[in-house]
């Protein structure tokens, strides 16, 4: 069964204005295997993913299912031919209930029978174990939860080809393994599954094959089994593995001690329960714990991003009042948010605009900065961060979403901040650009920036953090340094296993 | 409908203003009754006792017309004047019955009526006539037997634009080129005022150069003026259906530097009567405006107290058109709306 | 320099293309039916000044209270991603304010007129900031919350001055409506290039362009980079009210005389409209001011044209419905991709043709 072919691509091309984001690539599904698709941001994995969806229509090649050569113009036309999707950012309407998610767009007659569906939709739910109810508002459930409907939904829709652009970035373990096991019994029931991502041991731990794409081209399609982890990663960054290694090596991580930078207590938001914390001159420490911990909650509470409900905050040793993130940015914080597309990025805004957004909005209204100005800022940060855009003019929208962070992070470097917050950061992003970022957050240490970094691979916070605190239940419940900073200690303190200093 | 019928006499918000230029000097802002209509009701008040009138009404707030109306009933009705005024405004029928109902067990001697509509009335006014209640009805006609009211007082909007037309036939120019601006489509005013002329367009007497409404919207009139002026065509008249859309046509004139007016290019006809209408009629800047006139109340009294005698029981209450070479500041102090 | 052009080309023209397109098709199609249509000739008016006089003047003039609304209504449009649907009521109250304050004593003087002007002005701000805190404080959509001050409004004009419809004349008035001696141009007209100025300068030295266009497309992002986007809203709707003062002075100077139920009537439809074929998108956002005041224009030049062919001003309604949905279903994103996709091949299909007819 695994040698027969689903769907093939072949010649695939797409243009967009000034960028060739496909350039005759090739792409062969066979029946009942996972096969993953792998690249760096912007090597065309959602450019090709939307081309077979339907999303974008592609301007060369030839796509066939089955041996019929198809011709898909609209998402429908896709799902007619048995194709679907999950994206990588959630598309699902946030204000119906879940049951109305699973079912919009796909009703049978004229009439939506709520009753039915909503039963129909529950036993999926059940089947999967995922933890919602049909009526729920999708919008109150939390981001993994929103996530998995949307693949329950394209599940129930009897598809021969699914696609699962980033399923994973916003799951935690369990979330993972669920998936997991639903990804192998639909193999088995001969479903060919696209898995986009960017977790390495994710792809070797379930995918058959591995197709590898770098800058719009195809570099080659590999057996898992065949290929050597390292090797990947060289195939899509293509260059040799060195940069990687030392950036594993440089964990000497002396840490220094400087003066205290920040510091707060009792602080609480409308989000957050009231928490203490500080971060020396310097320091690069982490957040940690599982969704819903309260990590990003916490961070939220210092840039003053929800309503601060109380607590005292020191900044050099003078007391401050930070309500609004206006303040945090006076007082010299910035904030990377976590939901890129939602609090981030400007997305019709051109990459200058985006850049130089915080840095005007702390000059104030009436100081605008100067055109010339605004281009020199931009081109500087377009060249140091490597921004790969067609042009300073270009909407941010537009880029792909690793550069979108990019753009986001020269926003906040172009304050020069003394205290930079980065909540995920790396979600979603290619292994080269999260190199990238890692290399940067180290650097702005060096140059004596406080760093809080957030994110959901501990393996990544654990190569840049001097520091490590762990929340559970909105609780801070443990904070590693030295020795203790590794992977075990991490899951230990994440699953209650023991508490160490730092429990309120 | 209301609201056409609203700013078709917007310009007629006079509230009790007028009423004191009829009588007084002209000053301002005085309330009903402060106001002396002068040459009434001396003969009442002098025996002591005051005449009950019952007013049932239709709101002030239904337009302009109507608190025209509504002020110079309070006004001409005021104890000064020897009468005690009772009044009921309601734009509902049943309403209004209910009203007179009460005045008449209440013991009006006089019933004054301007009903929301006109049926249902015979059997309320039967009652009134057993108590010896004198019925007049103002303003609207009611569908009843004419022996069940004193007497009518209505307008006639046809006439009025009847007489703006026989005037400007009495101008006997060699040609009538005109720009006809109406007001909004189907009130009650746009019909009146339109027929008489669209008559004369039919029976070839004069020539339309452009017929079209302006919703009683002064810029708008400016704006089809001045696409005729543009289209060079020639023309001689401007008859436009209220005194705001003859406003804004002579702006267009001015800014084109056609000349208007007595002795003018373009003869200027506006309606209502607005006070400041009126004065530029006495500067020659325009030649003719008409009126609907809200003022049937004077006509009423004169008749109770026997100092006009019911010749017809219908009475049409006179339409004034003003001419801008024999007007008069008095005329504008008495019949102009506004200050 | 050929860069720069493309890039005017492709990006700053873009949103114009339609209303730009819709102004010259509607100039082309007048100038085919009556060659002499724009022909501007120069005049005497009545006070023996030299002016210019035609239908390319009418419109211009004729169009300068929406084009003054029309920028102010853009800044709230994209800051708040919904339109203001009371402006005619409270340019009525303005205008009603104006004239009021002109009549408090017998002599109209400049700085009178000044005066009147400020308080005018005061007034529409307040009104407006009422319209805004309901929409940025208390998240009301637009629409609605404007529909309170749609409704009363003109009731409040009534009321203001006593439910009279007052003329005020005076030559500083006339000069402000009409023309200004020894100027030939219309003083509406100037009136809206000294706004447009003022609002192109307003975006130079401050940074509210980026601002209320960061409010208007992701009003959270805008939050978490300090923008106080309930000032922002509330600033557009202020701004806004400055318009509504301007246009209600102007609608009242071109005739001396305040008409609180007809003044700038139903303008507020026109003025939204003037938004949507400038190519800014009701949903807030990007905007460009530029392409609401052509918007203006279009709208002005379809209803004098349809004067100018004597269609009866009941039907004008009609006719001018359907070309603004013809003009709005062309700017539409769905037809606008569709038409990209047809030109990209077609430029394709044609330097495909050309090579080959090269080899």
């Amino acid at each position: 069964m695994q040698n027969e072919v689903l769907l093939q691509m072949r010649h695939i091309e797409k243009r967009f204005p000034g960028v060739l984001a496909l350039n005759g690539v090739d792409f062969t599904l066979r029946k009942g295997e996972i096969h993953a698709l792998m690249g760096e941001n912007g090597a065309g994995k959602s450019t090709l993913i939307k081309v077979l969806t339907g999303v974008y229509q592609m301007d060369g090649g030839q796509i066939t299912v089955e041996g019929e050569s198809i011709s898909i113009h609209s998402p429908q036309d896709a799902q007619n031919n048995g194709i679907s999707t999950v994206y990588q950012e959630i598309t699902l309407c946030p204000n119906l209930t879940v049951a109305e998610n699973m079912f919009i767009g796909r009703e049978d007659g004229a009439w939506i029978k709520h009753k039915t569906y909503e039963k129909r939709a529950d036993e999926i739910l059940n089947e999967l174990g995922i933890p919602a109810r049909s009526t729920q508002q999708l919008g109150d459930c939390s981001l993994a939860v929103q996530q998995m409907v949307a693949i329950a939904r394209a599940v129930d829709m009897k598809c021969k080809v699914l696609i699962l652009d980033e399923p994973t970035s916003s799951l935690d373990d369990k979330e993972v393994n669920m998936l997991f096991k639903l990804m192998r019994d639909l193999k088995a029931q001969g479903v060919g599954i696209i898995f986009v991502t960017h977790f390495l041991e994710q792809v070797y731990e379930v995918s058959d094959r591995i197709t590898v794409l770098r800058n719009g081209e195809l570099v080659g399609e590999y057996l898992t089994e065949d290929l050597p982890q390292v090797e990947l990663v060289a195939k899509m960054i293509g260059k040799d593995l060195d940069e990687l290694n030392n950036l594993g090596e440089t964990e000497e991580k002396e840490v220094k001690q400087q003066e205290v930078f920040y510091e707060a207590s009792g602080l609480s938001s409308s989000d957050a329960m009231p928490f203490d914390f500080s971060i020396r001159k310097g320091e690069v420490n982490g957040f940690t714990g599982l969704l819903g911990s309260g990590r990003s909650e916490s961070v939220r509470a210092i840039f003053g991003a929800d309503k601060v409900t109380g607590g005292n905050v020191r900044i050099k040793g003078k007391p401050v009042k930070i309500t609004r993130p206006i303040d945090a940015m006076k007082n010299g914080i910035g904030y990377l948010a976590e939901d890129r597309k939602r609090d981030g990025i400007i997305a019709e805004l051109s990459v200058r605009e985006n850049i130089i957004l915080a840095l005007q909005v702390m000059n104030g209204l009436f100081k605008p900065i100067s055109r010339s100005e605004q281009e020199a800022f931009a081109d500087e940060y377009i060249k140091v961060l490597n921004i790969k855009t067609a042009s300073r003019e270009t909407p941010v929208g537009s880029l792909s979403g690793g550069n979108q962070q990019k753009v986001i992070l020269a926003r906040w470097l172009l304050t020069h901040p003394d205290y930079l917050i980065l909540d995920e950061p790396t979600r979603g992003i290619d292994v080269g650009t999260k190199l990238e970022i890692q290399k940067l957050v180290l650097k702005l240490a060096e140059d004596g920036v406080s760093v809080t970094f957030i994110s959901s691979e501990v393996e990544e916070m654990l190569r840049t953090c001097s520091r490590l605190i762990v929340m559970r239940d909105r609780h801070i419940v443990g904070e590693l340094k030295g020795a203790d900073l590794n992977q075990t200690q991490v899951m230990k303190t994440i699953a209650g296993g023991e508490t160490k200093d730092g429990e309120n | 409908m209301k609201r056409f019928k609203a700013m078709a006499m917007a310009g007629v918000l006079a509230l009790s203003l007028v009423l004191t230029a009829c009588g007084s000097s002209g000053g301002s802002g005085s309330s009903g009754n402060s106001g002396s209509s002068g040459n009434a009701g001396t003969a009442a008040s002098s025996s002591g006792e005051l005449i009950k009138v019952g007013v049932v009404n239709n709101p002030p707030s239904e337009s302009g017309y109507r608190e025209a109306n509504v002020n110079d009933m309070e006004a001409v009705f005021s104890e000064a004047n020897g009468y005690e005024l009772k009044t009921f405004y309601s734009l509902k029928n049943d309403e209004q019955l209910q009203a007179a109902q009460g005045f008449i067990t209440e013991g009006v001697d006089y019933l004054l009526i301007s009903a929301a509509e006109t049926t249902g009335w015979d059997e309320v006014l039967t009652k009134a006539q057993e108590a010896g209640i004198k019925v007049f009805l103002f303003d609207r006609m009611i569908d009843v037997d004419e022996s069940l009211y004193e007497a009518a007082v209505v307008s006639d909007m046809a006439k009025e634009g009847e007489t703006a037309v026989q005037w400007l036939l009495d101008q006997k120019l060699d040609t009538y080129n005109v720009v006809h601006i109406q007001g909004a489509m189907g009130s009650d005013a746009q019909i009146g005022r339109t027929g008489a002329l669209d008559a004369q367009f039919q029976a070839g007497t004069m020539n339309l150069v452009v017929q079209q409404t302006a919703t009683w919207d002064e810029a708008e009139a400016k704006k089809i003026v001045e696409s005729v002026i543009n289209s060079g065509e020639d023309f001689n008249v401007i008859y436009a259906e209220n005194d705001g859309m003859a406003k804004g046509a002579v702006a267009a004139l001015d800014e084109a530097g056609i000349t208007h007016g007595v002795n003018g290019k373009v003869i200027v006809m506006g309606f209502d009567c607005n006070s400041w209408a009126l004065r530029e009629l006495l500067a020659g800047s325009w030649n003719y405006d008409g009126q609907c006139s809200p003022f049937q109340a004077q006509i009423i009294s004169d008749i109770i107290q026997g100092k006009r005698t019911i010749d017809s029981k219908i009475i049409i209450n006179e339409e004034k058109g003003f001419d801008a070479t024999t007007i008069t500041q008095a005329d504008i102090d008495t019949y102009g709306l506004g200050e | 320099m050929a860069k720069t052009k493309k890039k005017f080309l492709s990006g700053g023209l873009g949103q114009l293309t339609i209303p730009v397109i819709a102004i010259v098709l509607l100039v082309i199609f007048n100038l085919i039916r009556d060659p002499s249509f724009f022909s501007v000739g120069i005049s005497h008016n009545n006070d023996g000044n030299i002016v210019l006089a035609g239908n390319l003047i009418s419109i211009i003039n004729g169009a300068s209270e929406l084009a003054i609304l029309a920028m102010g209504m853009t800044l709230v449009t994209a800051a708040c991603g919904g339109q203001d649907i009371s402006v005619g009521a409270a340019a009525a109250i303005a205008g009603s304010v104006f004239v009021k304050v002109l009549k408090s004593s017998p002599q109209i003087s400049g700085g009178k007129v000044l005066l009147a002007f400020i308080c005018a002005c005061i007034v529409a701000m307040i009104f407006g900031s009422f319209n805004g805190t309901l929409v940025a404080i208390f998240n009301i959509q637009p629409m609605i919350a404007t529909l309170i001050l749609y409704t009363c409004g003109r009731s409040i004009a009534y009321w203001i001055n006593g439910g009279a419809t007052p003329t005020v004349s005076s030559p500083v008035i006339n000069a402000i409506g009409s023309f200004i001696p020894g100027i030939p141009v219309p003083t509406p007209v100037l009136i809206v290039i000294a706004m447009a100025i003022v609002f192109k300068l307003l975006f130079k030295f401050t940074s509210l362009e980026l601002f209320t266009q960061s409010v208007g497309i992701n009003g959270s992002a805008a939050r978490l980079n300090g923008i106080n986007s309930t000032f922002i809203k509330l600033l557009s709707f202020i701004i806004l009210g400055v318009c509504v003062a301007v246009a209600g002075s102007i609608g009242v100077s071109r005739l001396g005389l305040i008409n609180h139920e007809t003044l700038l009537l139903d303008v507020e439809m026109d003025t939204i409209l003037a938004v949507a074929i400038g190519g800014n998108n009701l949903g807030g956002g990007k905007f460009k001011i530029g392409g609401s005041i052509i918007g203006a224009y279009v709208i002005q030049t379809l209803t004098i044209t349809l004067y100018a062919m004597k269609v009866s001003s009941t039907d004008v309604k009609a006719y001018k419905a359907i070309v603004i949905i013809l003009l709005v279903v062309i700017g539409s994103p769905v037809v606008k991709q569709k038409f990209g996709k047809f030109m990209s091949k077609f430029l394709e299909n044609r330097s495909g043709k050309a090579v080959k007819g090269a080899a």
